[in-house]
């Protein structure tokens, strides 16, 4: 059975690169543009894996994070963060927030697919 | 017969006596213990009998049998003045005690404003006019023990040498003085043990006199009636009184009991008690008239007893000598000597404080300025000053007693010392009383007063011959009959005396009262003039005896406020250990009031501590000069605190300075972060597509040719957006940095706007319809064209993008103003929102995010290239739609024409 990815991502073209990559992974993938109603989206969709930018319109990926894990339904759902912002500072909010994984654009696709299955199986239950 | 040497051992064992009452009644004042006769206002009225000299114990019999009632004359001027002027006396109290007046001269001095000349000269005065009063005393004990020494002459052939005598006893009283009244230094100048020695022995005088007087009427005359037969028998009763003579000495001896030095000092800064004064003003007068009592008597049998030519001012010694009643002789020459030994002891004192205060010190004070002051060598320097100034003052007592001969009649000699004294009575009531009295005056009219003093009475008093010459008498100074000594202004005839009183004194007035009027007071003598005569507005009464412990509580409660509980409590236990005490009150030494006020004033300044300590422990009023210190001293620390204050507001003023420039460096600091994340951001986004699907595309296998191209495309479009953002950010930074060099062409507005429409819609993946007002645009422009175009091309781009109308359409309108060109671009779309109008000419400002193809570079770039010429794009808020403004500026049009 797929797992199920949410993308919450503005950038079209990134999605169709990483939807395509997914898809060969087996996940079924779903997509959401904007950072004011991403934990809404989140919650009703319940899926097994969030790829979250950080730069959204609305609401940074950040305080979507933090949302997320305020609420016991999703504390301890995988996330993996991406961020076109070469800030190191970044990636301490990140971890402060509660980030599953927090890879810096651009990536490699690898890589990526390393974090993804990594998040989707080994450390699944992790916590 | 009475040897002298048993005389001499008696006057000393009295003298040591004396000496022991005063060593312990100053002990038990320091201790506290027995106030209730220290304070007693029987003390205090026997002291006030100080007025009763030799003069008084041997002179008045003398001057009786002499001038018959005339003596009475002496008890009359200080009873009346006790009984009729008691609000004079209460006033100079009062004020004495309120300014810590130590003596006649610092009264005087006071008054006009502090005055050192004043202070000087009444100090001079009143050394010169007390000295014939020493020799007085010195002429009267000398006298007594040569009638003792003429008794004996028959016993055993040996004579004493009266001059030899009078240098001894001058010798004599100057260490009893000594050691009497500078054994330590009171800070009130007070001598509680002297005041009680002077009480003792004005018992023992009026004692011994009323002794005599009792053994004459009924030891030798045999009884009351027998002695007023013998009086009515006499002439004494028959001789008449010259009147003016007799109003003179009323009033010279009333004025001489304000005046005197020692009176001043055993009246006001020996008073402990205002309401002594009530006992005083009848138990003085009683005194007084007891010690008149047998004067008469003892006059009349005297003249009539005794052989022919004795002295009368030795009656009461020779009347008991004569009937062989040694031991009742022995008690009267103890009660003249005790009259004496008061006075010079009493007006030695009072003068060497006004010595020491007034001219020893301030020389000394003056020679050592900037020398480091310890008080306690100005201690000792006081106490010497002191000592030398009794000795100079008794020296100059037996200088003057050796130069008059000493064989002047008592009371002649008295009355000299009170015509000169009285010469200080217009000052000082004019002070107390009048306001508008100046010290100029006051300087003037003591100057003439005494003058007219040592002119008319001092130097003929020595007789023809020893200063003045008998030519002088007779013809008057340099021959001018006006200034004979004797008739002055050629008013002759009067008696010597009332003639010297009255010009003295009239002239001495009337100069007082006519330069104050013509003379203006310093504002300290106008002060001091107001607090002196308004006295009683504003002091309190002097009050009793304070137990010092008291004095020590009041202390401890200001010092607790100034110095908080904690410290004042260890500095008063600390003290009271060092002066040996068990409790936590020290004693109020002068020691630990010095420490105190230096502790004190490291608080609230050294006047405002000293008015403090002086409030309590003197029970003083603060003086004007206390006030005035005080409030020099709050002015500095007024303007000090201004300073201070002035310094903080510029420091907080520089404070918010550095606040604001520090929120500007964090805001920028904000904001240059905020721009490297979007730059970050805007490079990273299409890096991120870009090598995504190049790995795509090389990974990926069996992918077929329409995915690759699909793939190949967007990595192609990704990297287009790449470098075009490059450029804007290049372009931006030249134009942000002034680097960038116009290119000035000339060209006609409506070509040009043909080119860059062409250009806009050539690139727009679906072209808008645009609309022109052609007639307008026949304008030549001379700017740089090329970024001119830039900016309508990048206007139109945005309009193709971002117009949402369903059929975009795009009116460009030129119109002229002013000589400026307007060329607005207004589209049919919805408008931007109100909020995001400032905000979409900054960098990376983009309004609709989905559509990512712009970096939000454009009209950052717009508004900078407007700038560079010289113009301006702005957004147009009242249009139907979404409208732009560009506004080139005059010099353009200009150019056009």
């Amino acid at each position: 059975m797929g797992k199920h990815v949410l993308l919450v991502e503005d950038e079209l073209n990134i999605i169709e690169a990483m939807r395509f990559l997914l898809s060969r992974e087996g996940c079924t993938v779903d997509t959401h543009g904007n950072g004011t109603d991403a934990a809404q989206v989140i919650r009703s969709l319940k899926p097994d894996l969030v790829v979250l930018d950080v730069m959204l319109p609305g609401k940074s990926g950040f305080d979507i994070l933090e949302e997320l894990r305020a609420d016991t339904e999703t504390a301890a759902l995988p996330v993996l963060m991406l961020t076109a912002r070469g800030q190191s500072r970044d990636r301490e909010m990140a971890e402060k927030a509660g980030v599953s994984r927090f890879m810096t654009k651009p990536f490699s696709n690898a890589e990526v697919l390393t974090a993804v299955r990594d998040l989707l199986y080994v450390h699944q239950h992790k916590g | 017969m009475t040897s002298l040497n048993v005389l001499l051992a008696v006057c000393l064992a009295y003298v040591i006596f004396l000496f022991l009452v005063a060593f312990f009644a100053e002990r038990a004042g320091i201790q506290g213990r027995g106030g209730w006769l220290l304070r007693s206002p029987l003390v205090y009225t026997l002291s006030l009998s100080i007025y009763c000299t030799a003069w008084t114990f041997y002179g008045a019999v003398g001057n009786a049998a002499r001038s018959g009632l005339e003596y009475v004359t002496i008890y009359l001027g200080p009873s009346l003045v006790i009984i009729g002027w008691w609000w004079i006396l209460r006033r100079l109290v009062r004020i004495g005690r309120s300014y810590k007046v130590t003596s006649i001269a610092d009264l005087i001095s006071s008054r006009f404003g502090k005055s050192n000349t004043l202070a000087i000269v009444v100090t001079v005065m009143a050394v010169i006019t007390v000295t014939p009063y020493i020799a007085l005393q010195l002429q009267s004990v000398t006298l007594s023990l040569s009638i003792f020494s003429a008794a004996e002459q028959g016993a055993d052939g040996t004579r004493i040498d009266t001059d030899y005598a009078a240098f001894w006893i001058a010798v004599g009283l100057a260490i009893f003085t000594v050691l009497f009244g500078t054994r330590n230094l009171n800070v009130n100048e007070r001598h509680h043990g002297v005041v009680i020695a002077v009480a003792v022995e004005a018992v023992v005088k009026l004692v011994a006199l009323l002794a005599v007087g009792i053994f004459v009427v009924w030891g030798i005359a045999g009884g009351l009636q027998e002695t007023l037969a013998r009086i009515d028998a006499s002439d004494l009763g028959t001789w008449q009184t010259d009147g003016s003579r007799w109003a003179t000495l009323t009033f010279l001896s009333a004025a001489a009991f304000l005046c005197l030095p020692r009176m001043f000092q055993v009246m006001v800064v020996e008073n402990d008690d205002e309401r002594h004064l009530q006992i005083a003003s009848w138990a003085f007068p009683l005194y007084l008239m007891l010690m008149s009592l047998f004067v008469i008597p003892i006059a009349v049998i005297g003249l009539e007893v005794l052989p022919e030519g004795s002295n009368p001012d030795l009656f009461v010694l020779s009347l008991p000598l004569s009937e062989g009643r040694d031991g009742l002789a022995m008690f009267s020459f103890l009660g003249g000597f005790s009259s004496a030994t008061s006075m010079v002891i009493v007006a030695t004192l009072a003068l060497s404080t006004m010595v020491s205060n007034h001219i020893v010190m301030p020389i000394f004070l003056y020679l050592r300025q900037g020398g480091a002051s310890q008080s306690g060598d100005v201690r000792e320097v006081v106490i010497l000053s002191r000592r030398l100034s009794i000795l100079g003052i008794i020296a100059l007592g037996y200088i003057y007693y050796e130069a008059s001969g000493g064989f002047g009649a008592l009371a002649a000699i008295g009355l000299v010392s009170f015509a000169g004294v009285a010469q200080f009575l217009p000052a000082m009531l004019g002070g107390i009383f009048w306001r508008g009295a100046t010290g100029l005056g006051a300087l003037c009219g003591l100057a003439v007063g005494f003058l007219l003093w040592v002119y008319t009475m001092l130097l003929p008093s020595f007789g023809p011959g020893v200063v003045l010459s008998a030519q002088i008498f007779e013809q008057g100074l340099f021959g001018l009959g006006l200034l004979r000594p004797h008739a002055l202004f050629g008013i002759d005839g009067l008696d010597p005396m009332v003639h010297a009183v009255l010009w003295s004194l009239l002239l001495n007035t009337g100069v007082f009262a006519l330069v104050s009027l013509f003379s203006f007071p310093n504002p300290l003598e106008r002060l001091q003039g107001a607090q002196f005569v308004n006295v009683f507005d504003h002091s309190v009464p002097t009050r009793g005896w304070n137990a010092t412990v008291a004095e020590s509580e009041d202390l401890m409660i200001m010092a607790q406020r100034i110095l908080g509980a904690g410290e004042a409590r260890t500095l008063f236990s600390d003290q009271a250990r060092a002066q040996g005490l068990s409790g936590h009150l020290p004693e109020p030494t002068p020691d630990f009031l010095q420490h105190l006020e230096r502790v004190l004033a490291g608080s609230v300044g050294a006047a405002t501590a000293h008015a403090m300590i002086s409030q309590i422990v003197g029970g003083s009023s603060v003086s004007v000069h206390d006030l005035m210190a005080v409030a020099d001293e709050s002015a500095q620390m007024l303007e000090y605190s201004n300073q201070l204050e002035a310094k903080s507001h510029e420091l907080s003023q520089t404070a918010a300075q550095l606040r604001a420039a520090n929120t500007k460096l964090m805001q920028i600091s904000a904001q240059k972060d905020a721009f490297l994340s979007q730059i970050s951001h805007e490079l990273r986004t299409p890096m991120t597509s870009i090598r995504a699907f190049s790995e795509i595309l090389r990974d990926t296998e069996g992918m077929g040719p329409m995915e690759k191209t699909k793939y190949a495309n967007i990595i192609h479009v990704e990297a287009i957006r790449l470098t075009r953002l490059l450029d804007d950010l290049l372009d931006l930074s030249v134009l942000e940095n002034g680097q960038v060099t116009l290119n000035q062409q000339t060209g006609s507005l409506a070509d040009l706007l043909d080119r860059a429409i062409a250009t806009a819609q050539a690139s727009a993946s679906r072209p808008m319809k645009i609309r022109r007002r052609r007639l307008n645009e026949t304008i030549t422009l001379q700017t740089d064209l090329d970024r001119l175009s830039q900016v309508f091309i990048n206007l139109m781009t945005n309009a193709q993008k971002y117009c949402a109308a369903t059929a975009p359409e795009l009116l460009i309108d030129v119109t002229e103003h002013d000589g400026r060109i307007m060329i607005d671009f207004i589209d049919n779309g919805d408008g931007i929102p109100v909020d995001a109008r400032e905000m979409m000419f900054e960098k990376f400002s983009r309004i609709g995010a989905q559509d990512s193809n712009g970096a939000g570079l454009g009209l950052a770039i717009c508004r900078e290239i407007m700038a560079r010429l010289g113009g301006d794009v702005s957004y147009l808020a009242e249009v139907e739609g979404t409208g732009f403004r560009v506004v080139l500026p005059h010099s353009v049009a200009l150019a056009a024409q």
